[in-house]
């Protein structure tokens, strides 16, 4: 399926919710937060997060910043 | 030394000095300079993880544990931009922190102030606690004390200039206006005596990041900035003497031997 990931476009195996895709990509769900279509989803929520082709999704993580 | 805590949001804080993480040249040096600030509440940026690397998690390896993390906006130019990230960083760290930057342009990165209080109000109302980095503006910061915020933050020169303060006046007249909250100088502190000069205001902490990280030795200027803001705080404590026009001899002026008098 296609999804736009951080600003570009990816081609992965289909993967039916944010908690397969975090699993797909080897992301453990700690300190990462995670947008679908520009609202952020809860970290429980990520297994009923379903994922459609075409989906906008941001997943970021803090880094060292003033 | 008889002094109240620093409390912010409800967090007591050890220390008056709160420090970046930012452009240090390894995560070792950051991890050293974050231990000889005495610092205990350190900020962080929100970030896209890098999917085509490994994310690091070296960065979070190497921040001490015991510190209160604040999330920054740093990189926003408008209210909404700024609200989304913040709610990126309250889940990603699971902290109703943030330390709101809403920038008004990219040369002097100095703050939006309609774009400030906008986000400043949809922040507040969703349960944020908010820590406002704002021009030197007294009259905005109290707008925004008003708006409930957490602190008012205003800048002593533009992020990253290591200008010092450049309008010490206004920071004196935001610590006046300010009452219920801390006021924190944040931003363009370079050196020890910048940050001695702030806490000589009467300013309740100082934020400053590239002034340590960019120093030679950013573990030696932790150290500095530490004592600079202990120092200044003792001295605006202390309450200094007045300033004179001309000379009052510290010696009596009666009973010297018989020496010549001026004319």
């Amino acid at each position: 399926m296609k999804l736009r990931l951080n600003g570009e476009d990816r081609e992965i195996p289909t993967v039916a919710t944010l908690a397969d895709l975090l699993a797909h990509l080897k992301l453990a769900p700690g300190r990462l937060a995670c947008e679908v279509n520009g609202a952020v989803v809860r970290r429980a929520d990520y297994a009923a997060a379903a994922l459609r082709e075409g989906d906008q999704i941001e997943i970021v993580q803090m880094i060292g910043g003033g | 030394m008889n002094d109240r805590p620093l409390v912010i949001a409800g967090r007591t804080l050890a220390s008056r000095l709160i420090v970046g993480t930012g452009k240090y040249k390894t995560m070792e040096l950051m991890e050293a300079a974050l231990r000889a600030s005495g610092a205990d509440m350190v900020t962080v940026a929100i970030r896209r993880v890098n999917l085509n690397d490994r994310p690091a998690d070296e960065f979070w390896r190497h921040l001490p544990k015991d510190m209160v993390i604040l999330p920054n906006t740093a990189g926003c130019y408008n209210a909404a931009d700024a609200v989304r990230v913040s709610r990126l960083a309250r889940e990603a760290l699971d902290t109703p922190l943030i330390k709101l930057e809403v920038l008004g342009d990219p040369k002097t990165l100095l703050p939006d102030a309609a774009g400030l209080v906008e986000a400043t109000k949809i922040l507040v109302a969703e349960g944020f606690q908010v820590l406002a980095y704002t021009n030197d503006d007294p009259i905005l910061a109290k707008r925004l004390e008003d708006l409930g915020v957490a602190a008012v933050m205003p800048l002593a020169a533009p992020i990253g200039s290591g200008r010092g303060i450049q309008n010490p006046i206004h920071i004196q007249f935001i610590r006046e206006a300010v009452t219920s909250v801390p006021v924190i100088v944040d931003a363009g502190v370079g050196t020890a005596s910048d940050a001695a000069v702030a806490m000589e205001l009467g300013v309740d902490g100082v934020l400053m990041n590239t002034a340590i990280a960019e120093a030679q030795d950013p573990v030696r200027m932790a150290e500095a900035m530490r004592l600079g803001v202990d120092a200044g705080r003792r001295a605006f404590l202390a309450g200094r003497m007045p300033r004179r026009e001309y000379a009052q001899a510290s010696s009596p002026v009666t009973g010297t031997v018989s020496i010549a008098r001026p004319q």
